[in-house]
């Protein structure tokens, strides 16, 4: 049995369509029911939807012999885990971004809300830069506006939220997008059926670059 | 007689199978202070697993670290013979932190260590009881070995820059093969060489099937003399009959400052980390002036604790309640008398809630009489 940890949302259900379209599915998961978890024994795998920023938590530490992940998540968390393919699904990038007029000065501390403190230490870091991070958990663009801090580093996709509110993309961090991701110990006892899923989801993949 | 099994954890049980293992093999026990001065931890710090260090001042005002590991303290005391091979093992206390970042830890950790002239036996029979202890945790497991020369040498073949070597086998060890195709592509490095970092990289196949698979691979002095070593590994391997279990996998990497030559990882199904580490560290030895030669591994019992049998539930077999009046002589006559049938007892004047039992029995005046039966 392998068990499988999808990240709640649009992100997982399309993942999981690639699953099913390579021959993974489980129809009870269409159904509409308050279980967490789904299987499919006749296939040999177990479906269970999870906040998206765990998955590589239930990965890392077993409780999922795979999962799909987004690369800011991978990112931030650094798991000790395998990064077996990308989905390219989910696509939209980590950037700092700014108001409008905002005017970068390095002869001060710079102040930075985000969600994930890791990738902007991480990046300022790499600039020998002094920041101060404000770690916030939502509504990220509000920080700047009201001055709670310089600039943010969020993950930014067609930039709409940032334009309605005055603010702008003004440098690009890293590129993300979903990715199939496995525990290591997994994947040395289940070599074979984690090969399996691993090449059938490339194979939908590739088909559909293709079309 | 009670049973072993009644008494002891997976762990404790583990580090008694360990010694008698290593033993057997004539290693020698070792045995380290809880302590060492800070400096030695803080000229070696990428060595340590977790680079965190409890520290506290001694008496004499030097600040001093409680043990984070045991090689280096080994390493440091170790007299340089380039004839012999030291033999020995260790179990011990460590402190670490771990990755989650919730504080310090105690963890039990067994190991050996073999220091001095390493020969093709010396570094087999190590393999060999990476193996048989893991086979004391689980029939169940899976040692993964890399060479590092082999990687390195695929790697400077490739034209992969010095100071791309990191990134480079931080991506193998995740296995990430399309951002090593990216990497490939963003460095200029040919498709043919792409291609073969990727097949190394997601290789995983048991040393003989390995060897055939990375054999037309296998160019240049540095590659050809760790495929030979690979070779003479397996050759040796299967006199000891252990090569089964025995994967080659180039994503098991380590530090390339401190090691050298083969390195492996041990694996037993349902511990979601690996068990074993070890590997050849001459380059360790080297920076401590050294010129020898060393090889060993470390195993973390700590995650043993939720492995193994699930105990049955109980506690105790007998709660033993005996009346108020009872004298203390009766009381010791019915504990012998239950205990000699290897069972195991608790006496109280009344029954502990919190204490699961298979049997409750009272003692009154009129002798033993069973209260309740749970299985």
């Amino acid at each position: 049995m392998i068990n499988i940890a999808l990240p709640k949302g649009r992100l997982g259900e399309k993942a999981y369509a690639i699953f099913e379209e390579a021959g993974f599915e489980c129809p009870s998961i269409h159904e509409e029911s308050r279980k967490l978890i789904f299987e499919n024994e006749e296939k040999g795998v177990r479906y269970f939807w999870v906040k998206p920023s765990d998955v590589v938590i239930y990965v890392e530490r077993g409780a999922a012999d795979i999962g799909i992940a987004g690369k800011d998540i991978i990112l931030e968390y650094s798991p000790d885990i395998y990064e077996l393919l990308d989905l390219g699904m989910g696509k939209c990038r980590m950037a700092v971004a700014a108001k409008k007029d905002f005017c970068d000065r390095r002869d001060r501390t710079l102040r930075v809300a985000t969600k994930f403190p890791n990738i902007a230490r991480d990046y300022y870091n790499k600039q020998s830069r002094e920041i101060d991070i404000i770690k916030l958990n939502g509504s990220i663009e509000l920080a700047p506006i009201l001055d709670l801090s310089d600039v943010i580093v969020d993950i930014v996709e067609t930039g709409k939220t940032l334009y309605e509110n005055d603010l702008e993309p003004k440098e690009d961090i890293v590129q993300i997008s979903a990715r199939l991701v496995a525990n290591k110990v997994s994947h040395k006892f289940k070599n074979e059926r984690i090969n399996e899923i691993c090449a059938g989801l490339d194979r939908i993949l590739t088909e559909r670059k293709s079309k | 007689m009670i049973s072993s099994d009644k008494v002891f954890r997976e762990d404790e049980k583990a580090i008694y199978k360990l010694r008698e293992l290593y033993s057997k093999h004539g290693y020698n026990h070792y045995r380290v202070s809880k302590f060492e001065e800070y400096d030695l931890y803080a000229k070696n710090k990428s060595f340590l697993v977790s680079e965190n260090l409890l520290t506290f001042t001694d008496t004499n005002g030097k600040l001093m670290a409680l043990k984070p590991d045991v090689t280096l303290s080994i390493i440091k005391n170790a007299v340089a013979s380039p004839k012999v091979a030291y033999k020995l093992y260790y179990d011990e206390h460590v402190y670490r932190t771990t990755s989650g970042g919730d504080g310090f830890r105690e963890i039990m950790q067994t190991g050996l260590e073999c220091i001095g002239n390493i020969d093709m036996f010396s570094q087999c029979e190590v393999i060999m009881l990476a193996q048989r202890s893991l086979m004391s945790i689980s029939e169940d497991y899976l040692l993964d070995m890399s060479h590092m020369r082999f990687v390195e040498g695929l790697l400077e073949n490739a034209g992969v820059a010095s100071e791309n070597m990191d990134e480079v086998l931080a991506l193998m060890g995740s296995k990430n093969i399309p951002a090593i195709k990216a990497f490939c592509t963003r460095k200029g490095i040919s498709e043919e060489y792409a291609d073969k970092l990727s097949r190394v990289t997601s290789m995983y196949l048991p040393i003989k099937a390995a060897l055939e698979e990375i054999a037309p691979m296998t160019e240049g002095k540095k590659m050809q003399a760790a495929y030979d070593e690979l070779t003479e590994i397996h050759k040796v391997m299967q006199c000891y009959g252990l090569t089964d279990k025995l994967y080659l996998d180039f994503s098991v990497v380590n530090d390339m400052n401190y090691y050298d030559g083969i390195i492996f990882k041990g694996f037993v199904n349902r511990i979601p980390d690996s068990v074993l580490s070890g590997g050849r560290y001459d380059r360790l030895m080297e920076k401590f002036g050294k010129k020898t030669e060393a090889i060993g591994f470390a195993v973390y019992l700590d995650k043993l604790e939720r492995f193994g049998t699930e105990k049955d539930g109980y506690d105790i077999d007998v709660m033993l309640v005996y009346d108020k009046d009872i004298a203390a002589e009766k009381i010791i006559e019915a504990v012998k008398l239950l205990s000699e049938s290897g069972k195991t007892v608790r006496a109280a004047n009344a029954p502990d809630a919190g204490v699961r039992y298979r049997q409750m029995i009272s003692l009154g005046k009129g002798g033993m009489k069973i209260l309740e039966t749970n299985d």
